[in-house]
């Protein structure tokens, strides 16, 4: 009785490796709206959501949705622990060198110094940034005083209650905090470009996944869909293709 | 660019001297131990701070419970349980919470909009921020310890003090501090084991890295998201601290020799580690 | 959640109410589910690795006994959050690996290309198919592994010094009654080394608990990862939109552990009075004294 239990255990896990091409793992941060954020009901939503289902449906993919810390959200691509990384992530040299990425489904977008008076020195001063991203890596270059956290909202934070003179980040992501703020943030100094658009990271293995989802976003591209959902998610400003 | 050069610019770089952008390409297995090594300076800071001036409040604070009025032992008491009966990961975070909230609004009415977060800046630093807490922290564990050895003094000891005329603040310095001293060490050392473990948790939770000035950890986890590669850097901060622990049972064996260097040698307990485990 | 809830309306405590009772929010509760169902499965086994650790320290075969003394020394040596940062990832890999070896013998494309790790599908643990349910199972088994792995370190030392705590004049008689090793293992020294061993133990499980805010750091979505979460600021693209609360959020968490220590230490003191009874020691004297 046993082993006909664990044969039968064997046969489904078989016939599970033989499913896996067809159900993807999306692996996201959850905590950059709207980009990516966890809703009210607590599922994954936002841009990327949105987006990424659409992509599915077009490459004919069964996705499922991952959430993981932004720290270790490459390591545990490459180990496997989903297929994919769309959260956000801007497409950089350092990155291209251990996953790829697809096209970029967000042209490069400008990041923005956000402060709580308009005469705020970012050049000298403290400005926060989340830490390990491309925005971080530009202010310790710049000669401000870099003050690094762990979660988007902690950056705020530090705005607000002083701890630092800025925050420095994807301008999209600042745009809907200044515009409700009813007038106690204020975006400073010059937009800057930074990195090449954002897209989807995968292994470097992957590549007929990548291709897929490369057509994908070409189709989207295409027909305008991926223009109207930006405008939807990031109002009429935005940058599209 | 050898290693030597790499420990020169990078060797001291955790508090400010040395080159001021941390690597950016071509990691080097050089780079991160200097680096690393770099950080746990902090750790060492932090711990020995901590513990130093933890121990006087621990001191005072099991005095405190032992007393018999309520007005000392009741907030004793409580201080000890709130310390004791939460996470250092929670302490941490609320300690940060309420130091960026508490003071600007005192500051507010000072000075005025201006200069609005000159004086109380330096509090929500982790250097000042992160020390307080941990040595409320170590505090209220050591006074725990304290507590229960002064529980134990042997009322011989006690008996025959009174029996020489020693009174109040000569037998406590002479006979009852030094006894606890003694009773309590072995789980003081332990004590001071976890509390250099829990220095790692000061830039992982709540407080922010102040331009790039971090500890072992905080180092780690920037080679670890620089190289993409979780394998190494922190296993190079699990060998420095197995180095530290070590380093760490030495010396307080040394003190642990000296405070029973008095009794008989048959009967000296042979300072072995082994931990109470009272954290 | 409830029938009035629609977010543009409600206001005051009705707002409360629905925000309190959001899908996101009914997560967080849950959530510490998780915690009390990582500490009651984590204790026990952690209990299990910490008897084998004592017992392989006090073997009379060298190796073993190195390797008892290895485990409970490194461990202790070495932060509990540095040893989570990336034990999780090796442990699921080296599972991968094994895997891999026994269900792709003939699998001929390097397993690690860089810092890629690949194993073939079949070695997927779980298979990639499998619902969202089994991945959080399984990551939360790991979790609980890592856990036990390390506490287990902690109870091996705690066990051992009990067991040399037991006093010789038991296990003397014991061997005079011809009792072989074994026996005198399994009859007297397990038996009465509890008592010995309850003090560190109560403390080792104070320990544990006050380790579980750093379950979020090994991919479980726990209480602080909610916390954090839902305190964040939440702005116009949220049903609830709210200020920065995580300081009301995190002080429920402090709550939470203060009251459930405090539980804790009164149940710790039922269960020493309990085995206190008939044992050679100042408390089991106290309560011998007392009934008579």
């Amino acid at each position: 009785m046993t082993r006909l239990i664990l044969s039968a255990a064997a046969l489904a896990l078989l016939a599970g490796g033989a499913l896996a091409q067809d159900v993807v793992r999306m692996g996201t941060e959850g905590a950059y709206p709207p980009y990516n954020f966890i809703n009210d009901a607590g599922e994954v939503d936002g841009f990327e959501r949105e987006l990424g289902d659409e992509l599915c449906r077009r490459a004919q993919l069964t996705c499922t949705w991952v959430v993981n810390d932004w720290d270790s959200i490459i390591p545990n691509l490459q180990s496997g622990n989903y297929d994919t990384i769309i959260a956000g992530m801007s497409i950089t040299e350092e990155r291209d060198k251990v996953i790829d990425f697809t096209q970029n489904y967000i042209p490069p977008a400008p990041s923005a110094y956000m402060a709580l008076s308009p005469d705020a020195d970012i050049a000298g001063g403290v400005i926060a940034a989340q830490v390990s991203t491309i925005q971080a890596g530009h202010v310790a270059e710049s000669g401000a005083t870099l003050l690094e956290f762990a979660t988007p909202d902690e950056t705020i934070a530090a705005v607000r209650n002083g701890e630092a003179d800025a925050v420095f980040a994807d301008k999209d992501y600042l745009a809907p905090i200044v515009a409700e703020s009813g007038g106690q943030f204020v975006f400073v100094g010059e937009d800057v470009a930074l990195g090449g658009g954002v897209g989807m990271g995968l292994r470097e293995s992957d590549q007929e996944l990548r291709a897929r989802f490369d057509a994908a976003i070409q189709s989207m591209k295409d027909d305008g869909t991926l223009n109207e959902l930006l405008i939807k998610w990031f109002g009429e400003g935005v940058a599209t293709f | 660019m050898s290693c030597w050069d790499t420990l020169m610019d990078y060797g001291l770089r955790s508090v400010g001297i040395g080159e001021r952008l941390l690597p950016r390409s071509d990691f080097t297995l050089c780079q991160q131990f200097v680096l690393i090594g770099s950080g746990l300076i902090w750790n060492i800071y932090f711990g020995v701070l901590a513990l130093f001036c933890g121990f006087f409040l621990a001191v005072a604070l099991a005095l405190a419970r032992a007393a018999r009025a309520p007005l000392w032992r009741k907030p004793a008491e409580w201080f000890v349980f709130v310390f004791r009966g939460s996470p250092l990961f929670i302490q941490f975070f609320l300690a940060y919470e309420v130091l960026t909230l508490l003071p600007r609004s005192g500051i507010d009415i000072a000075i005025g909009p201006v200069s609005f977060n000159i004086h109380t800046a330096w509090t929500t630093r982790a250097w000042a921020g992160a020390l307080f807490v941990l040595f409320l922290n170590t505090a209220a564990y050591s006074a725990e310890i304290f507590h229960g050895a002064l529980r134990s003094v042997p009322k011989g000891d006690i008996e025959a003090a009174e029996a020489y005329g020693m009174t109040g603040w000569t037998r406590f310095r002479r006979i009852t501090f030094p006894t606890m001293l003694r009773l309590a060490w072995p789980a003081y050392t332990n004590e001071a084991i976890f509390l250099f473990h829990a220095t790692t948790l000061v830039f992982f939770s709540g407080f922010p890295a102040w331009q790039q000035r971090g500890d072992a950890l905080y180092y780690a986890s920037y080679f670890a998201d620089k190289t993409f590669n979780p394998f190494i850097p922190y296993p190079i901060v699990a060998f420095y601290f197995v180095l530290l622990t070590l380093l760490l049972i030495a010396g307080f064996g040394l003190v642990g020799r000296r405070l029973n260097r008095h009794l008989p040698a048959a009967g000296r307990p042979a300072f072995r580690f082994r931990p109470q485990l009272l954290r | 959640m409830f029938a009035f809830c629609d977010p543009r309306t409600v206001e005051g405590l009705a707002w409360f109410a629905c925000y309190l009772t959001t899908g996101k929010h009914i997560a967080f509760y849950w959530s510490f589910g998780t915690v009390l169902l990582l500490l009651a499965v984590t204790a026990p086994l952690a209990l299990a690795f910490g008897f084998a650790g004592a017992v392989a320290a006090r073997a009379r075969f060298l190796p073993l006994r190195l390797l008892g003394r290895t485990y409970t020394a490194m461990v202790r040596g070495v932060p509990d959050i540095v040893f989570f940062l990336f034990f999780v990832i090796a442990l699921d890999q080296a599972i991968e690996w094994s895997l891999h070896q026994i269900r792709c013998p003939d699998w001929t494309e390097p397993i690690r290309t860089g810092l890629e790790f690949r194993v073939c599908p079949q070695a997927k643990v779980p298979p990639s198919a499998a619902p969202q349910g089994v991945h959080q199972l399984y990551g939360f088994a790991l979790a609980v592994f890592t856990y036990a792995l390390v506490f287990g370190a902690f109870a091996a030392n705690v066990l051992h010094g009990a067991m040399r705590a037991v006093p010789r004049a038991q296990t003397e008689t014991a061997e005079a009654y011809g009792m072989s090793a074994a026996q005198v293992f399994r009859r007297i020294l397990v038996p009465q080394m509890w008592i010995y061993a309850l003090p560190g133990l109560g403390n080792l499980w104070m320990i544990l608990i006050k380790a579980t805010p750093l379950l979020f750091l090994l991919g479980v979505q726990d209480i602080v990862y909610w916390a954090r979460e839902l305190g964040g600021m939440k702005t116009q693209a949220f049903d609830y939109p709210h200020p920065d609360w995580r300081l009301w959020y995190f002080l429920a968490l402090l709550v939470f552990y203060l009251l459930f220590t405090k539980l804790s230490e009164i149940v710790i003191a039922r269960i020493t009075r309990r085995l206190s009874r008939g044992q050679a020691t100042m408390a089991g004297e106290d309560l011998r004294r007392a009934a008579a």
